[in-house]
C-alpha cells in the first residue's frame, strides 16, 4: 500500500555517510574545477542544475542537520513563494531569470555606531561562508530539506555596532518594478518587510544565506542575500535583502500588516497553534510524492533545543 | 431565430462523444501526471488546484448555456447541459476526494474539525453537498417522477456557484485575482438571466421550450 504510517524520524531522514560525503567530494571537485553543475542529491537521486551554476568557492562544512534527506534541488529551485516574481510557485524561476544582481549593496542603519551600507561581494570574501543543512517548514503545511551556504546573522550584524537601544532588527527586499515584475500589482505592501528581536538575530542558528547546494544563491531562491531561520515559517526569511535597520520598537511586517490575525511577527514554527487556514500539527514533505503521509510537525520546527530559551515565559499562542 | 441545427445523430454519436472526451482532458492529464510521477513538487497541491479550478469552470460552463443558447439561438446547446454539470460534480468530488483522502488522509475528526472551524472549508463543502442531490436527480426518470419539482430544486446551482467562489476568495493568501476572474464571469451569467438581451423575455421563453423538453433552469 501506498500510504505509510507516520513516525517521528522517517529512516529515509538519515543519509548515509557514504552518500553523504561523497555529495561533498562531488561538490568540492566541481568547484575546483569551476564548473557549474554541482548538484547531486541523497541516494543517488539525479538532480538537474538548473540554478546560479556558480559554484562558492572554500565553504566550511559543519555537522547542521547533516542527517537530514535533502530535497531535490528542482524542486528547492522551481517551488518557491517570492511574490516579488509572481505569487504562483512556479513563476520565481521564470520571471526571476534575468534579475541582475550585481551590483548589490545593503544599507545599514539605525540604532548602531557604525551605520553605512556593504556590498555583496565584499561580504562574500570577508566573512567565511559555511554550509548548513536545514529544514524549511511553510506555514502553507509543506517542508523542505536545503543545505545553504550562508554565515551567522551575527557576523555581519555586529560590524555596524547596535547600541543597546537595538531591541529589534528590520529587513526590507529591493522595490524595483522594472526588474521584479510582480512588484508591478499590489498584491502585497511592497517592499517586502521582515523583523526579528535583536536576540533571535544573535542565536547561532540564524543565518544570512548566500548560496545553497555549493552555488550562489539562485534568484528564485532570493539573490543575492537573504535571511533564514529555521525554527521560524518560511515567510519570516525575507529574500534579496537590501535593508537593514536596528530598531527600538518592533518592526512592521509585510504578513502581519495584510493579516494580522494569521501571520504573527514571531511566526514560530509550532504545531499546537493553529493558522486559520492551515492546521500547523502536521505537514506535507515536498518531493514525498502525492500519496505519502503527512508528518507531525515538530515545536519550532525541530530545533527547540537552541531556541526554547529565547521565548520562556511567553504565551506563545499569543505571540505567535 | 435562424441558427443552424444539427442533424439528431450527428449531435448524438459524433458531438457529444467528443465533448465528451474533451471535458476528461484535465482528469486524464492529471492522471498520466500521477502515472509517471511528473506533478511537480508538491503533487497534493496540483491535484487540489486543478480539480477545483475544472469543478468551478464546469459549473460556470454549465450555467453559461442558457445565456448563450439566448444570445445565438441554438437550442440545442441544452442537450450538452446535464452532461457539462456533471463533469462540474466529477471534478469537484474528485477535489472534496483529494481532500478526505490524500490530504486527509480519512481521518475523520479531522475532517469534521475542518469543516466547522475553516469558513473555506464550510462553504466547499456545503457546495459540494448541495451538488449531490443534483447529481442524483440527472436522469431521464428522476426528472419525469419529480415534475415541476425537478426545477425548483436544479435552481440550487444559483447558491452552489456562488459558494464555489466564495470558497475559492478565502482560500487565497493575498493575490485574489484568479477567484476575482470567476466571480466576475458568475456575475455576467447571473445577470444576463435577470435582464435578457434583445427581444422579449415572452418570445424566448417560447422558443426554449420548444427547443427542449422541461430541463431547464
Amino acid at each position: 500500500m501506498l500510504i505509510k504510517k507516520p513516525s517521528d524520524v522517517r529512516p529515509s531522514e538519515i543519509t548515509s555517510p557514504e552518500v553523504y560525503a561523497k555529495r561533498r567530494e562531488f561538490l568540492k571537485a566541481a568547484a575546483a574545477l569551476g564548473i557549474g553543475a554541482v548538484a547531486s542529491g541523497p541516494a543517488g537521486a539525479l538532480v538537474k542544475p538548473s540554478g546560479s551554476g556558480t559554484p562558492i568557492p572554500n565553504v566550511i562544512d559543519t555537522a547542521y542537520g547533516d542527517k537530514l534527506e535533502l530535497t531535490e534541488y528542482e524542486h528547492v529551485t522551481t517551488y518557491n513563494n517570492f511574490y516579488e516574481f509572481g505569487t504562483g510557485k512556479s513563476q520565481p524561476a521564470e520571471n526571476s531569470k534575468d534579475f541582475k544582481t550585481r551590483p548589490w549593496t545593503v544599507v545599514v542603519d539605525g540604532e548602531c555606531e557604525a551605520p553605512g551600507e556593504i556590498g555583496i561581494e565584499d561580504i562574500l570574501s570577508s566573512i567565511p561562508q559555511e554550509e548548513r543543512i536545514y529544514r524549511l517548514r511553510c506555514v502553507e503545511a509543506w517542508s523542505m530539506v536545503i543545505p545553504w551556504v550562508g554565515f551567522p546573522l551575527s557576523s555581519l550584524l555586529k560590524r555596524f555596532k547596535p547600541t543597546s537601544k537595538a531591541k529589534y532588527v528590520a529587513f526590507e527586499t529591493l522595490v524595483d518594478k522594472e526588474r521584479m515584475p510582480g512588484q508591478r500589482r499590489a498584491v502585497l505592501d511592497w517592499p517586502y518587510r521582515e523583523g526579528l528581536r535583536m536576540d533571535e538575530a544573535m542565536n547561532p542558528l540564524a543565518i544570512f544565506a548566500t548560496g545553497l547546494y555549493g552555488e550562489l544563491l539562485p534568484n528564485q531562491n532570493g539573490a543575492p542575500l537573504r535571511l533564514v531561520v529555521p525554527w521560524k515559517y518560511g515567510f519570516k526569511s525575507i529574500k534579496s535583502i537590501v535593508r537593514i535597520s536596528f530598531t527600538q520598537t518592533i518592526p512592521e511586517t509585510t504578513w502581519w500588516k495584510l493579516a494580522p490575525h494569521e501571520y504573527g511577527f514571531y511566526a514560530n514554527v509550532n504545531p499546537e497553534v493553529d493558522h486559520p487556514r492551515w492546521s500547523q500539527a502536521s505537514h506535507r514533505i515536498i518531493g514525498a510524492g502525492l500519496f505519502s503521509s503527512k508528518q507531525p510537525t515538530m515545536m519550532f520546527n525541530g530545533y527547540a533545543e537552541q531556541v526554547a530559551d529565547l521565548y520562556r515565559g511567553m504565551d506563545l499562542a499569543k505571540f505567535y | 431565430m435562424s441558427a443552424a441545427v444539427l442533424p439528431d445523430r450527428w449531435l448524438r454519436f459524433v458531438v457529444k462523444p467528443w465533448v465528451f472526451v474533451l471535458c476528461l482532458v484535465p482528469f486524464l492529464m492529471l492522471a498520466y501526471g500521477t502515472v509517471i510521477g511528473d506533478l511537480g513538487a508538491n503533487p497534493l497541491e496540483r491535484v487540489t488546484d486543478v480539480t477545483g479550478q475544472w469543478g468551478l469552470r464546469f459549473l460556470l460552463i454549465t450555467l453559461a448555456v442558457t445565456p448563450l443558447r439566448q444570445l445565438t439561438g441554438m437550442s440545442q446547446l441544452l442537450r450538452f447541459r446535464r452532461m457539462l454539470g456533471l463533469f462540474a460534480f466529477f471534478y469537484i468530488s474528485l477535489h472534496f476526494l483529494t481532500w478526505v483522502w490524500l490530504d486527509q488522509q480519512l481521518s475523520w475528526g479531522n475532517i469534521v474539525a475542518d469543516i466547522a472551524k475553516r469558513p473555506y472549508v464550510t462553504v466547499g463543502f456545503a457546495a459540494w453537498l448541495l451538488l449531490v442531490p443534483l447529481a442524483v436527480t440527472s436522469t431521464k426518470g428522476m426528472m419525469r417522477w419529480l415534475g415541476r419539482r425537478w426545477k425548483s430544486l436544479h435552481k440550487l446551482i444559483y447558491l452552489i456557484a456562488p459558494l464555489g467562489v466564495l470558497h475559492f476568495v478565502w482560500l487565497v493568501k493575498a493575490d485574489v485575482l484568479e477567484p476575482v476572474i470567476y466571480g466576475g464571469i458568475l456575475v455576467v451569467l447571473l445577470v444576463l438571466r435577470l435582464k435578457p438581451l434583445g427581444g422579449s423575455r415572452q418570445h424566448r421563453v417560447g422558443t426554449a421550450f420548444k427547443g427542449s423538453s422541461a430541463n431547464q433552469l
